[in-house]
């Protein structure tokens, strides 16, 4: 049956589609039990090929996947193309994604239960699914930008979901405005990639690396700057854009003003980790450019622990897990500046799996909680709520890297990685990223004792109908809880040093830290023991110890802290003045700009010259030329005479 | 014996006067009437001195026409001039002056 791998393979991308468009185009006819179903069997059969290409390409060895489907269009000598590269490294991606999309639809029959927009949800998170696999799937830079902005789009319509919630369409709006500077990057970064390359098929483009290496471009004449290194950052700008790296993060913590099945799949678990998927994909490229690894590496480890630290101060349930999002992004990102990119694809997998469990347990308590997302207003659910607890616990584990969840393999092997690294900026790297356990253990366990443990803080109201969440909603915890905890131990051996993404990623070898660590590298278990000789885990066990005492044992501390560091907590509850700097300086400053230029340019100049100046002239010239025209018969008849003699005039001497 | 340009220069003269007549005069239409009658005058006196000294007899014809012609535009002038005195009162030229722009 894997003879015609093409079928399959468009059948996965395909599937949600037609999910999305059925349940998009006539939500109304089918119903809303009708939309859930098309739209989960479509990302369900999604999920089911995806695992049997997966069983195809990684258990069998079978071929990968490298063919033009269809030629979109033609420009010259210039096809853009459709067509899938699938190889390890999609084949995972695409597992993840499909089997993450199909656990959240199931998940949002339970979370949108009473939503008015039911139907156009379903209709959005499958063509998101769509959009996301034709990132994944793609086998050139087009299709590649193609599913970006896909991708882009379904996040913008879901951020803004409740488009009736002023707050909603403010951060939809700053997501896509920050992603459009991302994207501006990243298509420069494709425009170089076909001017300096002539293609933008990936492996004729991976094929031609060797020529471009040296290759110098000078955009300020006397400044040569290697092609390759503008590239490569040029295309990581598109990845900070859509994963979050600082300066342009600011769009995701405010992107929780959707719904949280969408927190959870688009803003945790895929979509934002489009850019480190990217720049592994890109690895050929990226490799050869020292700087663009160094620029990586040092926005990556800036993320990894100050978006950190904004978390301690957060109470809003899904921004706590949002800036913890930002902060493991940090962690990916700087494993691809470490050149260590199976550790970033293996954290990005880990990750969606605890993320997408600790988002999805966050809706279950808001779902509990009657849409309250105040971690201050709640304490004490592990009572009410048994499985969400557990399944938290279990999520908040992994995140904070306890010994044996995957949360634990894949970020030691990212600090081990950076250790390793030789590159310049890898020692604050090294430094971000192991305070960053602590910081991550802290503000993990903050939320998880401030939610489950505790004082209650719930108003009576609420109180009286706290329950566990339904079946559909404890289904996913308990379906992600598993991954979450057991596939780390798993996928570390062959995946870090087992070569199992063989040749879709390039490494290096003056770069190649994971193979430094594969060679002390004993299996699981030896790994396991050996995270006991190092400072991480005692790092994160620190963590939960601080926050059980600030949180449970002396719950008044907190505040005097706050007090005392009057300066730092204001700077950490501003963001560091991000926001506010974007405002004042990007928006208000393009806003000072748009008003000047429509003062002077469309007041002044087209309305004030050109539209009302004409109007003007023809008024004051016909102002002079109506005296000519007095009405009286003689006057008409004296400019007659005149006008005749005139023509005699020239007549006679000839001159007409 | 009389020459040509004798008879051309009546013509000329008249046409003057006729010409002078319309935008000196300010006051009464029928005057202005009048200086049309007279242009036409000098053209008609222009076509029979030609007629006559280039021995071509088609140019007194055309003079009946121009005769004729000019009968029935006194006719209707006059009659629109009653006209204009019935709805205006006068038949001054310079408060004839709707058209002016």
């Amino acid at each position: 049956m894997f003879e015609n791998m093409e079928k399959i393979y468009l059948a996965i991308v395909l599937a949600p589609l037609l999910g999305s468009v059925i349940a998009g185009l006539f939500g109304k006819l089918i119903g809303r039990s009708g939309a859930h179903w098309v739209t989960i069997i479509g990302v369900g059969i999604s999920s089911l090929l995806s695992m049997l290409a997966y069983k195809h390409i990684v258990f069998d060895g079978g071929e990968m996947f490298n063919q033009t489907i269809y030629t979109w269009l033609s420009i010259g000598s210039l096809d853009i193309n459709v067509g899938f590269l699938v190889d390890r490294l999609s084949v995972s991606m695409m597992v993840v994604v499909t089997f993450v999309s199909w656990m959240i639809h199931i998940y949002t029959i339970g979370y949108m239960h009473d939503d008015p927009g039911y139907q156009r949800f379903f209709s959005y998170i499958s063509l998101f699914t769509f959009a996301m696999l034709m990132l994944v799937m793609s086998n050139n830079f087009m299709q590649l930008f193609f599913g970006w902005e896909g991708v882009g789009l379904v996040s913008y319509l879901l951020i803004g979901f409740w488009y009736k919630k002023e707050s909603a369409i403010f951060a939809n709006m700053k997501a896509f405005l920050v992603n459009r500077v991302g994207d501006f990057g990243f298509l420069l970064g494709i425009a170089g990639v076909l001017l300096y390359f002539g293609s933008l098929d990936y492996m004729e483009v991976f094929a031609e690396t060797a020529a471009v290496d040296g290759l110098t471009m000078e955009i300020f004449s006397g400044h040569p700057w290697s092609v390759i290194t503008v590239i490569c950052i040029c295309l990581f700008i598109g990845a900070m854009g859509k994963s979050a790296q600082v300066p342009l993060h600011v769009w995701l913590p405010d992107s929780m003003e959707g719904p949280t099945p969408i927190s959870a799949l688009i803003h945790a678990a895929t979509m934002v980790t489009a850019g480190i998927f990217m720049v592994s994909r890109m690895s050929p490229l990226f490799e050869l450019s020292e700087v663009a690894l160094s620029f990586i590496l040092v926005i990556g480890s800036i993320t990894a622990l100050f978006m950190g630290l904004l978390g301690l101060v957060q109470n809003d349930i899904k921004r706590v897990i949002a800036y913890s999002t930002l902060s493991q992004l940090g962690y990916m990102t700087v494993a691809l500046g470490a050149s260590a990119y199976a550790a970033a694809m293996f954290h990005l997998i880990t990750h969606a799996f605890f993320k997408a469990l600790l988002f999805l347990a966050a809706g279950s308590v808001i779902i509990g909680m009657h849409h309250e997302q105040d971690m201050r207003k709640m304490g004490g659910l592990y009572k009410y709520m048994p499985i969400t607890w557990i399944t938290s616990l279990l999520g908040s584990l992994a995140l904070i890297g306890f010994p044996g969840t995957s949360g634990f393999y894949s970020k030691d092997a990212i600090i081990e990685a950076v250790h390793h690294s030789a590159l310049p900026g890898s020692g604050f790297a090294y430094f971000a990223v192991v305070a960053g356990v602590f910081i991550t253990a802290l503000y993990s366990f903050r939320l998880f004792f401030m939610t489950f443990h505790g004082k209650e803080r719930i108003d009576k109201h609420t109180w009286e109908h706290l329950h566990e969440s339904p079946k559909v909603v404890t289904v996913p915890l308990a379906v992600l809880a598993i991954p979450s905890i057991l596939l780390g131990a798993f996928l570390i051996g062959p995946m870090l040093f087992g070569g199992y993404f063989e040749e879709s990623i390039f490494v290096a070898a003056k770069h190649d830290v994971l193979a430094e660590i594969g060679a002390d590298y004993h299996g699981v278990w030896g790994f396991t023991l050996h995270a006991f000789q190092a400072a991480p885990v005692y790092l994160a066990l620190a963590g939960v110890g601080v926050a059980w005492l600030f949180y449970i044992k002396y719950p008044a501390v907190p505040a005097q802290i706050a007090g005392r560091f009057g300066f730092l907590h204001k700077l950490l509850l501003e963001k560091y003045y991000f926001d506010s700097f974007n405002q004042s300086v990007f928006a208000g400053g393009t806003r000072k700009i748009g008003s000047f230029f429509w003062r002077i340019g469309d007041i002044r100049i087209i309305d004030g010259f050109f539209v009302n100046g004409t109007a003007l002239s023809i008024r004051w010239f016909s102002g002079i030329v109506r005296t000519i025209q007095s009405g009286y018969l003689y006057d008409y008849a004296f400019s007659m005479i005149i006008g005749l003699l005139i023509l005699l005039a020239l007549f006679v001497h000839h001159l007409i | 014996m009389l020459v040509l340009s004798e008879f051309l220069t009546l013509g000329a003269i008249l046409f003057c006067i006729s010409v002078a007549g319309i935008f000196i005069n300010r006051k009464n239409v029928i005057i202005l009437l009048m200086c049309i009658e007279l242009m036409l005058l000098s053209v008609n006196m222009n076509f029979i001195s030609f007629s006559h000294f280039l021995g071509d007899i088609g140019g007194q014809v055309f003079v009946f026409f121009i005769l004729t012609v000019a009968a029935a535009e006194a006719a209707i002038g006059l009659a629109i001039l009653v006209v204009l005195f019935r709805s205006r009162n006068t038949i001054n030229v310079a408060d004839l002056d709707s058209m002016k722009g």
